[in-house]
């Protein structure tokens, strides 16, 4: 295991300057925004990267909080399984192909939509009982990260092509910036939290947050309509080669952010090893001042 | 012993909405007697109309648009400062340990608290919303009527996250900084809704009726989750 | 050209921050790693 890293290190470096030689050598010009416009091969995959990281923050923190209790652990598995069926199996009907937006294959939703129950028991399995807090703090914090940059990138993409830095109708950028909001709110409360129940309250946080996303992209979305302003990401369909570059990018800032995330996962282990030593020196009254942060011992940090 | 009918007839003293009301009624209650939070409310509501009634001509047109919103972030804050005493009041004499080892179910205590800011609340933007008349010199162009159900479904919408917040908050360091931090990141659709329905009404521009759906999609949304999972707030250590 | 800043920017940018945050999962690490020691040697 602890070869495999460098060794992946090294592969994601060459991956990662591949797609930056793709980026600004061999992807093509854009007719309307010129050179510029290259910055959607950090933008975008760092964007979907992001959304990608807090939708399995959501799945563990959910399964965190019903694993308390063995009956809803089992109606949850059942509630996420009839999600995936139902959602793929609607997908086939006409009616609801016509609420689609346009542009999005039904075949293309069914397979996102039956993604949830797959990351559901994947996750489950993969991580299992306490690890799965580890595993939300990570993603949350990664992604953060990855969500600052779509944030910064974003602006500076935009005053060159708009002439403004932000438009407050423009539902990515905007439900993008509650969504960082949200979850450096939850980064916050776990850091500032003393309750022995703090990953059960930051779990309830981002179901709050998850719950909070559909709502904030339709108040968005009819703002818009309303206030009609520039679409700052840039819209419509893309030259095949563009795409091309553009999943590459995906590819290369995922197994990066896949590292991240497994160096912070390996962080947090080693975190809460420390505090678990600290606490058994002090229940064992070695006399060391102990700095646990556990309600056992009250010591301001 | 026997038991009258009337009596018998009486729902159990430990029913969700007997607790509830019984709770409601002694927050008033003390509410009324000390007038905390109504009096820093108001005084902290009319800092903020004085202060942004400096930084706009009142008498031109254009200010009809940007009122709507100056009048929700006086409400926001105000029900911050409400919101951030909900909970210290149950601590101070180790109610809410008495409460948790009672019977009595934790929604119960809940829906007192969130109804108890509520009329807190609405009894302040009722008091305020004749000053914001008289500073801004408001004129409804739209159907003025839809301001209610704007000002309630906005008012239990900050209310009832804010209280459940609040809650999650107390098991914490830096307790007053923590509730607005997690409450207005969530509460941004429902003050965007609240904001654009006041504006669309005070300007009769537009049609409210979009945001006031949302307002109720919001308001049913929060108050499912918020019960669902008040019992594992109220008795995290 | 101006343009061509911009473009510059965000690539750097987007290094700066990623290198920021893998900088303090560094120092943290080492952090731990000496607490770790410490309580070792305590007991």
């Amino acid at each position: 295991m602890k070869r495999l890293f460098p060794i992946l290190s090294g592969l994601t470096a060459i991956l990662l300057a591949y797609a930056l030689y793709l980026a600004l050598v061999v992807a093509p010009t854009d007719a309307q925004q010129g050179e510029v416009y290259r910055i959607i091969y950090y933008h975008v995959p760092s964007a979907w990267t992001a959304f990608l990281l807090f939708f399995i923050n959501f799945i563990a923190s959910i399964q965190y909080l019903v694993s308390k209790k063995a009956s809803t652990q089992a109606a949850a598995k059942w509630v996420v399984l009839g999600i995936g069926v139902v959602g793929a199996v609607a997908c086939l009907l006409p009616q609801v192909q016509t609420l689609l937006p346009a542009g999005m294959r039904p075949s293309a939703v069914a397979t996102t939509v039956l993604l949830i129950p797959l990351f559901y028991f994947l996750i489950g399995w993969l991580f299992p009982g306490d690890r799965l807090d580890v595993l939300a703090v990570t993603t949350a914090e990664v992604g953060v990260v990855f969500c600052t940059i779509v944030l910064v990138t974003g602006p500076i993409w935009a005053r060159p092509v708009w002439g403004i830095w932000w438009a407050p109708g423009d539902i990515r950028l905007t439900s993008t910036l509650v969504l960082w909001l949200i979850y450096v709110s939850y980064l916050v409360l776990r850091r500032f939290s003393n309750s022995a129940q703090t990953q059960m309250l930051a779990a309830a946080l981002a179901v709050f947050g998850a719950l909070d996303v559909p709502l904030v992209y339709f108040s968005i979305w009819f703002f818009r309509t309303q206030h009609p302003q520039p679409v700052i990401g840039g819209g419509g369909s893309m030259d095949p080669r563009m795409l091309h570059v553009l999943l590459i990018s995906w590819m290369a800032f995922l197994c990066f952010a896949f590292l991240v995330c497994w160096s912070r996962f390996r962080l947090e282990l080693l975190h809460r090893e420390v505090e678990d030593a600290h606490a058994l020196e002090s229940l064992a009254g070695e006399g060391v001042a102990a700095k646990t942060s556990l309600p056992l011992n009250r010591s301001p940090r | 012993m026997t038991i009258s009918r009337t009596e018998a007839a009486k729902p159990p003293a430990n029913s969700l909405w007997a607790v509830t009301l019984a709770t409601l009624v002694k927050d008033i209650r003390l509410e009324w007697r000390s007038k905390d939070a109504l009096n820093s409310m108001l005084f902290f509501s009319l800092l903020v109309v004085v202060i942004f009634s400096f930084s706009f001509d009142p008498l031109a047109e254009e200010s009809r648009h940007i009122v709507g919103g100056l009048i929700w972030v006086a409400f926001l804050f105000a029900a911050v400062v409400a919101l951030n005493q909900t909970w210290a009041r149950e601590l101070r004499n180790q109610v809410l340990d008495a409460y948790r080892v009672s019977p009595a179910p934790a929604n119960a205590l809940f829906l007192a608290k969130a109804l108890g800011n509520f009329i807190f609340v609405s009894v302040l933007e009722a008091l305020m919303t004749p000053l914001f008349v008289i500073f801004y010199n408001l004129r409804v162009l739209g159907p003025a009527w839809q301001l209610i159900p704007v000002a309630l479904l906005g008012t239990w919408a900050l209310v009832v996250n804010g209280t459940f917040f609040a809650a999650m908050s107390v098991r914490t360091r830096s307790r007053e900084l923590m509730l607005p931090l997690l409450l207005f990141p969530i509460s941004i659709p429902a003050v965007l809704g609240m904001v654009a329905a006041t504006t669309s009404i005070l300007t009769g521009e537009d049609s409210a009726h979009f945001y006031i759906v949302l307002l109720l999609t919001y308001d049913v949304v929060f108050t499912t989750a918020c019960l669902a999972l008040f019992n594992m707030i109220l008795h995290a250590e | 050209m101006n343009a061509i800043k911009f473009l510059f920017a965000a690539y750097i940018a987007t290094w700066v921050i990623h290198g920021v945050y893998l900088g303090s999962l560094v120092r943290r690490f080492g952090r731990l790693r000496r607490e770790l020691k410490e309580v070792g040697k305590g007991k």
